[in-house]
């Protein structure tokens, strides 16, 4: 590889996988501050979207090295899912969905929120926005899939 | 710089930047903690349930929620503390009210401490609990029945529990619990301190510290 020009040659595909790992890899610490730090609870529905956020650092990582766009197929399922689950979180949290449906247990119910900024940023919708933002910027790597 | 390094360089960066953050936190809650040591009595509330010698100079200031089974599996050590440190510990119960349907059963629970029955109605409410607590709410009309086996006077009980008296201690400690940044129950004050991590090893630790530096 041409260390001095690699800027040059292409792979803006290259560059957005890496915003999208930079994404994923600063929500999973920031989960884990959240969590392990602040300790603040994490409900049921927090566990499945973590479940589908922590290996994408591993999946796009390694996409990464040595730069392979096909990655964003394997990544898209864990997105897809953690995105769904995020908006269902969202919604029992605004009342939308009535509490009986939710799955919680342990005595975390899921539609409390603990923790917000700004007065309306809870973290299932960080967690909603934080999915929306990945699956923009996988959906953009792929199509920029030069090199 | 080629790509390798950047990963490594921006991956590196960013788990600086949790320890940093951790360490600033961490940081953070202790000097909470020490602001707190000074204001230890303001964790608590005169005529509040106190169970152990009254002249002890360790008090433990609870904030529990009698649907809570987290606080039903803590109350027994909570006679193990007095036991343990004889004359020395006490320990108070303040309401922190927090599942649906308990703002109900602790105006009960402070009717019956108006007749000297506080710690018998708490007993009675822990040992049946998953008889009046269903899928984490409490069911108010199922906690009166079990409490009808306690020798209450019932018209006062009533005229109590539905008073205005009684509104004002729960509202009282249900404020003290928002300003003390109660979330979740139960919650530990030992002379002030709050526990931060909830672990029973902790809360002995509490304990035994400030039984160290009052006696």
């Amino acid at each position: 590889m041409n260390n001095n020009n690699w800027i040059n040659e292409t792979s803006r595909g290259w560059m957005v996988l890496f915003v999208a790992w930079i994404v994923v890899t600063s929500a999973t610490l920031g989960s884990l501050f959240f969590s392990e730090v602040m300790g603040v609870p994490v409900c049921v529905l927090c566990w499945y979207q973590r479940i589908a956020l922590y290996p994408l650092t591993a999946i796009l990582a390694i996409g990464l090295f040595p730069y392979d766009p096909k990655v964003v197929r394997y990544a898209t399922p864990l997105v897809g899912v953690g995105w769904f689950v995020a908006l269902f979180h969202v919604l029992l949290v605004a009342g939308i969905i009535p509490k009986g449906i939710r799955p919680c247990v342990q005595g975390i119910p899921c539609s409390e929120t603990h923790f917000s900024l700004f007065g309306f940023l809870t973290i299932p919708l960080m967690s909603l926005l934080t999915f929306t933002l990945i699956g923009f910027l996988l959906f953009y790597a792929q199509r920029m899939k030069l090199k | 710089m080629n790509r390798k390094t950047l990963f490594i360089v921006v991956a590196g960066s960013m788990l600086l930047i949790f320890g940093v953050a951790a360490v600033l936190f961490q940081n953070y809650k202790a000097e909470q903690q020490s602001v707190s040591i000074s204001k230890s009595t303001a964790f608590e509330r005169a005529g509040a349930p106190v169970k152990g010698p009254s002249d002890a100079k360790v008090t433990i200031v609870e904030f529990l929620d009698p649907a809570c089974e987290t606080c039903r599996d803590f109350y027994p050590l909570m006679q193990q503390f007095i036991d343990q440190y004889p004359g020395q510990v006490k320990v108070m119960v303040r309401y922190a009210p927090l599942h649906p349907g308990s703002d109900q059963v602790v105006k009960m629970l402070e009717a019956a401490h108006r007749q000297k029955q506080f710690w018998q109605a708490l007993e009675l409410l822990f040992a049946s609990q998953e008889r009046w607590v269903i899928n984490h709410a409490a069911q108010p009309m199922r906690a009166q029945a079990i409490l009808e086996s306690l020798r209450l006077n019932q018209e006062q009980f009533s005229a109590d529990r539905n008073g205005s008296e009684v509104a004002a201690v729960i509202q009282q400690d249900i404020q003290d619990g928002q300003r003390f940044n109660v979330r979740a129950t139960p919650e530990f004050f030992v002379n002030g301190r709050p526990m931060l991590d909830f672990s029973y090893e902790n809360l002995s630790r509490l304990v035994k510290e400030a039984v160290a530096a009052a006696y």
